[in-house]
């Protein structure tokens, strides 16, 4: 159906009628018609391929959860506060809550770090950077963010929690919530600084200048003015590193450690997060009969549902700052 | 005139700002100041802790550092660790191939979808629906897509001829890093000038001729830099093949998309679940093999968009 319409949307695209063209008689040959609409076939397959990993991640998750779901009641899943995943069914717990309020808590210590370290970086870059600072900060800002998750936790493991934190907190665990969730933090920096920074720079300028033409201080413009009219923006991409936190694994497999079972309280002690839980769990020998095989479906359905909304979210928040300005 | 309360819209905070001269500005502006460096120094932090991450992985690996570690197949055993007998060649060459599989499969398929989007797609509800799947897809955490390829390719299809092997490793990979280099190849394309499509057109250009001749030559230093650093992602990755089925440990060199594999950063994840001193160092020199394969792949892509620069302007 769309490749019949091909040359039409084109036109449309490019503000050239189709029939102006087929007026002209630039339609071509017969044999150039079939190449150009098996091309466009295949090119349309290519992005519906996009739609077609969505079905299958969705399809993959709910077939094998319910396999989960009927062997342990979604209710006892969705509510319980015991986390004890068994060999034998009936002999574990498997109450999420606690997985959900580990991974809750690892992003809430990263955002404590990343969001007032990158909204004043957000600040800075948009608002007083010369240019030769940008481009060293820029940069920098995209290696840290291109640092594999591994290589963060193995920072977090062999230097900030042995050589910074246990100095602190003699009470430590040498895997713990706190380090893994500031080492998160500082993975998502580059996130929230870049995004908040094009939501700053999206304020049309008018604002500026009119702050400043009423004596306004940089510091008050940037606050009080810029800050506020880019909020939505901002949020967005708060949001969007509550998302990337709460999807991060490796950083915690290595850093976090793995202790389940009730709901973790303390920071300084080891906690396994949902993300974590997945691959603990495949680290040891688990088959196709084991309820924990299925297990690992329900929990990554269930973060897969968590972070979609986070997305979109997101992006309802970055489609009412387009609205305001363009 | 003690407000700026006037802005046009409403989301601008009515807060009133007390404006007149005096010591008052005198504060006002200190105040200023002192913000201007604190924001400096929140900057300055993320360098900071780059340079201190750098910093300990070198020095902590600096003693391992050795030809071998290129040469020698992975090992577990302290004293061969220790001696040098062990290295990172079968997970370097794991490493390649899941890079090589995941950009076989994406590089064309992305640049397929971009140029669909950008070119082809007309403005309706299936357009809009593949966009906002695709920004979703980017959010999706890699250990989901971990669980796709386990669930699907090493499960459902691998019962028959997939399983744990590097071709469902590296198509898991592949279609991780699918939607980013569909979304920055989409910029690309849609950062060359209309004029350049309607003068194809103008000379009678197909579709698909004006797309293949003219827009993506014009596009490709921003779409191979955009794919670049998508599939240098494919060399750190470890959550979703080591959920997909690499092994934690392997004796062999894979030398087929059907064997099996250990990727260079589940070695060290392997490794890093033992504290002692040879081991550690040992696990950091493989960090700094691998930071070093990501640089090049990264310089490679940073090369051939000066060079692409140069060449096509407008």
């Amino acid at each position: 159906m769309a490749q019949k319409t091909l040359p039409t949307q084109v036109g449309a695209l490019t503000g050239l009628a189709a029939t102006e063209r087929g007026a002209l008689g630039l339609t071509g040959g017969k044999r150039r018609n079939l190449s150009e609409r098996i091309i466009g076939a295949l090119l349309l397959a290519c992005a519906a391929l996009s739609i077609v990993t969505t079905i299958g991640i969705v399809a993959v998750l709910i077939f094998e959860a319910l396999e989960f779901f009927s062997r342990v009641s979604f209710w006892d899943y969705i509510s319980g506060t015991e986390w004890r995943p068994n060999r034998n069914v009936d002999r574990g717990s498997w109450g999420v809550l606690p997985l959900i309020s580990a991974t809750l808590t690892y992003a809430v210590i990263a955002m404590i770090v990343a969001v007032p370290i990158g909204l004043m970086t957000s600040i800075y870059l948009a608002e007083y950077a010369p240019a030769n600072v940008r481009s060293v900060v820029k940069p920098v800002l995209e290696v840290l963010a291109g640092v594999p998750t591994i290589v963060y936790g193995f920072f977090a493991l062999t230097f900030l929690t042995p050589e910074v934190l246990q100095s602190i907190f003699s009470t430590m665990s040498i895997y713990n919530v706190l380090s893994a969730g500031i080492v998160i933090g500082i993975l998502t920096i580059p996130l929230v600084a870049s995004l908040s920074e094009d939501a700053l720079k999206a304020v049309p300028r008018s604002l500026r200048e009119a702050s400043y033409a009423l004596g306004a201080t940089k510091l008050e413009t940037s606050t009080r003015v810029i800050f506020p009219a880019a909020i939505s923006g901002i949020v967005a991409s708060i949001i969007l590193a509550i998302g990337r936190a709460v999807g991060e694994t490796m950083i915690i497999v290595v850093a976090g450690g793995s202790r389940s079972g009730d709901v973790p309280t303390d920071p300084l002690a080891s906690a396994q997060a949902m993300t974590s839980y997945i691959v603990n769990v495949l680290q040891g020998d688990t088959s196709r009969s084991d309820p924990r095989y299925y297990s690992l479906f329900a929990v990554g359905l269930t973060l897969f549902v968590i972070t979609l909304v986070l997305n979109l979210i997101s992006r309802a928040f970055v489609a009412r700052f387009r609205e305001a300005y363009q | 005139m003690s407000s700026i309360a006037s802005a046009p819209r409403p989301g601008v905070q009515d807060a009133p700002l007390s404006l007149s001269a005096g010591p008052q500005l005198r504060r006002r502006q200190i105040r200023a100041e002192i913000a201007k460096l604190i924001f400096l120094a929140a900057t300055a932090s993320a360098g900071i802790v780059l340079l201190i991450l750098l910093a300990r992985v070198v020095s902590q690996g600096w003693g391992a550092l050795d030809l071998s570690l290129l040469r020698e197949n992975i090992s577990q055993t302290e004293s061969r660790i220790a001696d040098g007998r062990a290295g990172y060649y079968n997970g370097i060459v794991s490493t390649l191939w899941l890079v090589a599989i995941s950009a076989g499969f994406a590089i064309p398929v992305g640049l397929g979808a971009a140029v669909y989007l950008e070119e082809y797609a007309p403005d309706n509800w299936f357009t809009r629906i593949v966009q906002l799947n695709i920004a979703n897809l980017a959010g999706v955490p890699s250990v989901v897509y971990g669980l796709l390829g386990l669930g699907l390719l090493v499960e459902f299809f691998g019962r028959d001829f997939l399983g744990r092997s590097i071709l469902a490793g590296g198509l898991t990979l592949g279609l991780l890093v699918l939607p980013i280099i569909i979304i920055s190849a989409q910029e690309a394309i849609r950062a060359v000038p209309l004029s350049l499509r309607q003068a194809g057109f103008a000379l009678g250009a197909t579709p698909w001729q004006v797309a293949w001749h003219h827009v993506l030559p014009a596009a490709a230093p921003g779409i191979l830099t955009g794919t670049i650093l998508a599939v240098a992602r494919a060399i750190g990755e470890t959550a979703p093949v080591l959920v997909a089925g690499a092994a934690l440990y392997i004796t062999y060199v894979p030398n087929a998309p059907g064997d099996g594999y250990s990727p260079l950063p589940v070695q060290v994840f392997n490794l890093l679940g033992n504290a002692q001193e040879d081991i550690r160092q040992f696990a950091a020199a493989g960090i700094i093999v691998m930071m070093v394969l990501l640089l090049a792949l990264n310089s490679v892509a940073i090369y051939l968009r000066e060079r692409a620069t140069r060449r096509v302007r407008w």
